[in-house]
């Protein structure tokens, strides 16, 4: 199904007993992109940038309102698995990846139990470790929009922050934030989005070119829990945006698109 | 017909005695917008001592006057209700009460987490008080699951689940193996089990959830409606009803309760002014933020489709749905405590809410048993009361108005689940039921 002017198409692809729901946009060869927590925010600037050399693979994660949910997965972990079964269902390993916050995690795990699957990693503020410092925002004790608000550094001073998730909250959006709140605690409710083995396991990952983006001011998953990600993905490269939030790609969509682009290079 | 009566054993000060502490603790929750999650350095474990005394006084106090139940509930990490488990209030009160049923709705399945302690916690509820427990089972608020961090997104598997475990457990004979989808207990065979065979009765309270209404039909329990507006009661009733007959039963007035505001006094003007106090901090319309009370998957979908399309919170009012509160001035404050005070009048009009002399509420009571038809009757005061105000109201309903519904019950043949099973009925050739509710009776309030 084709969305005219949108710059994606949809397609459904059956992943086990799951008709998943793919978003599809771009020319050159394919990226994975995983969304975060509240959805898939929409199909923005920094995508467009990336679709002009890239396909841009974005699955709606099963549960969150769009493909229907897999009862059978209850973690992150089972999770990650399904996307394994995906991607090599599809041919489609040995693929680029860019995971932001919960997508990041869903990354993560991927690739703690088969680095194989990625040839380059792009974690974006990625949830799943918890950090030494500071702590993981609670996305179940507010409200999604006020969530939404914490996520950049200056609401005021991001240009497409209005544009994220549609804009203003309509019924239907309210909906939507709530089929991913209710998945995301039925995945990551405790421990509390996060997984205490991962860092041990992705210790255990090697030959895997890794770039991780933060902003320094983020406010859901902060710094500290990237300085971990750092050390102990062994092919790690930690890039830190000043001035910005939790999400890079929005914030500072410029740098956040040459730095992806030079990576993935 | 079954009556008893409730109350949610407020944190509050005596507004007789410490006018000024009462008010300032009415702003905070005001500020706040919620009782549920108020900092906590604001309890006084004196008070809360004296209070939890008080309270269970006045419960004994009800078995000599002759009720028939005491209804007890729980809620946590809020000065709205003193009673985090309610389990320990029903122990002492097994012992220290002779004749009352000791109603506990309910028991937050989901929150506590391990069914197998409740029904162990419960057998010996009913046998300390030689069978006199009725155990009900809730959800928990969605705030609990924050108190007690429960799942919310499986609270409800984990109440169906937890329960069957429960009953399982009180039935089957052990040991045996229990894996389900989120409790596993591979040795299952409680020692002590309830006196009341095969199981004490179970009765679930509720507010609107037609999912529990369906799935109560589905197990013949009864439903207590708590002090919801009558209309949607009715629907209510009708679902339940309907659901009743899909499973082959006609539904009787022993299917049915409900809890109804209602202060007495000698005088009509007392009565108002403990009625008014009812209202208190905003009252179940603060009892949490919006965001508490619907944690992400607690409701179902269709509940959140509705929500979705609420201009106003159902616990703001005149709030936005995600007003988070906290940030007010002190002239906004006094419009909140004065829009709160002012409800009072339109809930005397609704029904909700009964106060005058014991003469003066016998119509009104009526009009509400007639429409409903319910076999289980709780009285429900509530609101920072001085004490002896408090034992008088519940002299007076045990005294002068119990036996009064009484003999309206047997008017209007209100049988309880103790006279009659609950889903002991057939159902009529036809497949048709009968309602219970009386909609004509609605019609002309």
């Amino acid at each position: 199904m084709a969305e005219k002017g949108s710059g994606f198409t949809e397609e459904t692809v059956k992943v086990g007993g799951t008709n998943l729901i793919v978003l599809k946009g771009g020319s050159g060869r394919p990226v994975l992109v995983l969304h975060e927590e509240l959805g898939f925010p929409g199909w923005l600037k920094w995508n467009a940038e990336l679709a002009k050399n890239r396909i841009l693979l974005v699955p709606m994660h099963p549960g969150f309102g769009r493909t229907d949910k897999a009862e059978w997965i209850s973690n992150v972990r089972d999770l990650a698995g399904f996307y394994a079964q995906y991607l090599r269902e599809q041919k489609l390993t040995g693929i680029d990846v860019i995971g932001l916050s919960f997508g990041g995690w869903i990354a993560a795990e991927m690739a703690a139990n088969d680095p194989k699957l990625f040839r380059k990693m792009v974690l974006v503020a990625p949830a799943g470790i918890r950090p030494p410092t500071g702590e993981l925002r609670d996305v179940f004790v507010t409200p999604a929009r006020a969530y939404l608000d914490a996520s950049v550094k200056d609401p005021g001073a991001t240009a497409e922050f209005g544009a994220l998730f549609g804009g203003e909250e309509t019924p239907e959006q309210f909906e939507a934030f709530e089929d991913a709140r209710a998945e995301v605690a039925r995945l990551a409710w405790q421990p509390y989005m996060h997984n205490p083995s991962l860092p041990h396991l992705l210790e255990g990952v090697s030959g895997l070119p890794t770039l991780l983006i933060w902003g320094r001011e983020d406010g859901v998953v902060p710094l500290a829990a990237g300085e971990v990600f750092n050390r102990v993905i062994k092919d790690s490269r930690l890039t830190v945006f000043d001035g910005c939030g939790h999400r890079p790609e929005v914030e500072k969509t410029s740098e956040f698109v040459a730095q992806v682009n030079a990576f993935f290079a | 017909m079954h009556i008893m009566w409730f109350t949610e054993r407020s944190y509050h000060y005596d507004p007789d005695k410490e006018p000024e502490k009462l008010r300032a603790l009415e702003t905070e929750v005001i500020r706040h917008r919620s009782f549920f999650g108020l900092r906590n350095e604001l309890f006084d474990a004196k008070l809360g001592s004296e209070l939890l005394n008080q309270f269970l006084d006045e419960k004994i106090y009800s078995d000599e006057l002759g009720f028939d139940g005491v209804m007890l509930n729980e809620h946590h990490g809020t000065p709205f209700c003193l009673g985090a488990v309610m389990d320990v209030e029903a122990a002492v009160l097994a012992k220290t009460t002779r004749r009352v049923k000791i109603v506990l709705l309910g028991n937050p399945v989901p929150t506590v987490g391990n069914p197998i302690r409740l029904a162990e916690e419960l057998a010996m509820i009913d046998l300390i008080s030689r069978g006199r427990l009725v155990p009900g089972w809730v959800r928990g608020a969605g705030s609990e699951q924050f108190a007690n961090n429960a799942n919310p997104a499986n609270n409800r598997e984990l109440f169906e689940e937890g329960i069957d475990l429960i009953i399982k457990a009180w039935t089957q004979p052990g040991p045996f193996r229990y894996e389900g989808k989120h409790f596993h207990f591979r040795f299952v065979n409680p020692w002590v089990l309830p006196l009341q065979k095969p199981h004490p009765p179970i009765w679930i309270p509720g507010l609107v959830s037609p999912d529990t209404v369906r799935w109560c039909a589905k197990k013949r329990f009864p439903y207590v409606a708590l002090a919801t507006k009558l209309e949607p009661t009715v629907e209510l009733w009708n679902m339940y009803t309907q659901q009743a007959a899909r499973e082959g039963y006609q539904v009787g007035t022993e299917n049915f309760g409900y809890m109804q505001p209602v202060f007495v006094a000698d005088t009509q003007e007392k009565a108002e002014e403990l009625g008014k106090r009812f209202m208190f901090g905003g009252a179940f319309a603060h009892f949490a933020r919006p965001e508490w009370m619907f944690p992400p998957g607690y409701n179902s979908k269709e509940a959140t489709r509705r929500l979705a399309r609420l201009n106003n919170g159902p616990n703001l009012p005149g709030k936005p749905i995600h007003a988070a509160g906290g940030e007010e001035g002190d002239a906004e404050i006094e419009a909140i405590r004065t829009a709160i005070y002012d409800g009072y009048a339109q809930s005397r009009k609704d029904l909700q809410m009964i106060a005058g002399t014991p003469d003066s509420v016998i119509p009104q009571l009526r009009k509400v048993l007639e429409v409903l038809r319910p076999g289980i009757f709780s009285f429900w005061i509530d609101g920072p009361i001085p004490p002896k105000d408090r034992m008088r109201c519940i002299e007076l309903l045990g005294k002068e108005v119990m036996p009064r519904v009484r003999e309206i019950g047997k008017e209007l043949d209100l049988v309880d689940p103790f006279e009659r099973a609950p889903g002991s009925r057939p159902l009529a050739a036809t497949g048709e039921p009968e309602s219970v509710a009386n909609a004509e009776a609605l019609a002309a309030i």
